[in-house]
């Protein structure tokens, strides 16, 4: 199953949020699984239209995702997926 | 003996409360540390606190507190329905929360949400969801005559409910105006005659004005005021005609904050900004302006407050005005408060952040 972790930034957020073995098929899939899990936290990734919000960052392996739309982008089982946002500003 | 509110400080790192203890305010405890704090709104039928928060990156969130604050339930924000497009032809999205207002002691579940870009959301289950109010985004003014004011999109910024007919209220929008409805929302009327928009080729069209807030006094609610970008209006006639009443020469002109008496039609502050390019303190010295004969003639209160090298303005709810209480924060994080009508201030902070509205906890009495 795919491993997959969180920016610390998150965890104000939802403090029982920790890494998880996911078998999801695409990031889309994927948030669907947390949402259940952790209710509200879709919202703070995607915007009400489905689509990544600007400053979260989604990294399969080491490339970034390509699809922020409706990610549709691929998870296989040995995926590493880091789910984090660019933090900036003061 | 004066009944005291807490006063609830918005800012763009937390939400700030302010308490007076033994005769003493001070700033008594901090929510939301560290998170922008873009609106606040207290349900006075309620007491319900509410909390919209502006991530930078996780988007808006909706806040409530049922215990003044002890526990806070994170709630669902409004939502564009699938079908609303900006003008672009892109979908609708919600960009932050503008204003809060309830819809009447009559109708206790009901809530409204001003929004960006251009949204009135309307709650029937005491905020638990929202509905997008369709008769205002599908007005025919919208794609044509709505834009947006120092942001990318119009935003509704007031609500005012009148009263004695919820079905009768007020909003106003950056940049479009002041409509008003009779019907619970159903339709819509611009009221801006009167109003100058000194920046469009014709100063004085129908829809495309930019009032910064608008209030309606309590005791007298056809008595409507505004400060707008282009000077200080107020409508003795519930909005039908507005009269300027901006200051000449040095007096007041521009800026966004505004506060009125409840009880008295006549009587309202304003805190003046030089002017749309510069929007620092007129001289560089803060001062609060106070008109006690409707807007006739006004007076310029310094004392307290910074003369020298200061670079604060106020936000447009970053004002108040409660029992006997005036209170505001600034740009750079100061606060302020006078009980004698604005004459003298004392401080109670200079080193908040930014900050972005302040509100009352206590209904006006």
């Amino acid at each position: 199953m795919a491993k997959v972790s969180f920016t610390e930034a998150l965890k104000q957020f939802f403090p029982g949020l920790a890494t998880i073995d996911s078998k999801a098929g695409t990031i889309w899939e994927l948030l669907g699984e947390l949402e259940l899990t952790h209710p509200g936290i879709k919202g703070y990734l995607v915007d009400e239209r489905g689509a990544m919000r600007k400053h979260v960052n989604i990294y399969i392996g080491d490339e970034l995702i390509k699809d922020r739309v409706r990610l549709s982008d691929t998870i296989s089982v040995h995926d590493q997926v880091l789910i984090f946002q660019a933090l900036s500003g003061g | 003996m004066e009944r005291y509110s807490t006063f609830l400080i918005g800012t763009s790192k937390g939400l700030v409360e302010v308490n007076c203890l033994g005769g003493k305010w001070q700033i008594t405890t901090c929510h939301f540390v560290g998170f922008p704090v873009s609106y606040v709104f207290v349900d006075e039928r309620s007491g319900t606190w509410w909390a919209a928060l502006a991530h930078r990156h996780w988007g808006q969130k909706l806040h409530r507190s049922n215990d003044r604050g002890a526990s806070w339930e994170a709630v669902s924000v409004p939502t564009y329905p699938q079908h609303a497009r900006l003008k672009s032809g892109r979908p609708a999205t919600l960009r932050k929360i503008w204003s809060m207002a309830h819809g009447g002691v009559d109708r206790p579940k009901v809530l409204y949400v001003g929004t960006e870009p251009g949204g009135l959301f309307v709650s029937e289950d005491g905020g638990d969801s929202f509905q997008l109010l369709e008769s205002l985004w599908n007005h025919p003014s919208r794609e044509h005559q709505w834009f947006g004011a120092g942001r990318d999109h119009p935003f509704i910024h007031s609500i005012v409910v009148d009263p004695r007919d919820s079905a009768h209220f007020y909003i106003a929008i950056s940049c479009a105006g002041v409509f008003e409805t009779w019907d619970g929302g159903k339709t819509w009327a611009p009221k801006n005659k009167g109003l100058i928009a000194a920046y469009l080729p014709n100063p004085h069209v129908e829809i495309g004005h930019d009032p910064h807030l608008l209030l309606a006094c309590r005791a007298q609610p056809e008595v409507l005021w505004q400060q707008n970008h282009c000077g200080i209006f107020r409508s003795t006639n519930g909005g039908a005609y507005w009269e300027n009443i901006s200051g000449e020469n040095d007096f007041p002109d521009y800026g966004f904050a505004l506060a009125i008496e409840p009880n008295d039609p006549n009587i309202a502050w304003v805190i003046p900004v030089t002017d749309d390019t510069k929007r620092v303190a007129p001289n560089l010295a803060l001062s609060v302006c106070q008109t006690t004969d409707g807007g006739k003639s006004w007076q310029r209160f310094s004392s307290g407050l910074p003369q020298e090298f200061c670079f604060d303005i106020v936000f447009r709810h970053s004002l108040v005005k409660r029992g006997k209480v005036l209170l505001f924060g600034t740009t750079t994080g100061n606060l302020y408060l006078s009980e004698n009508g604005g004459e003298h201030w004392q401080t109670l902070s200079n080193h908040l952040a930014r900050v972005e509205v302040v509100a009352a906890t206590e209904p006006s009495y």
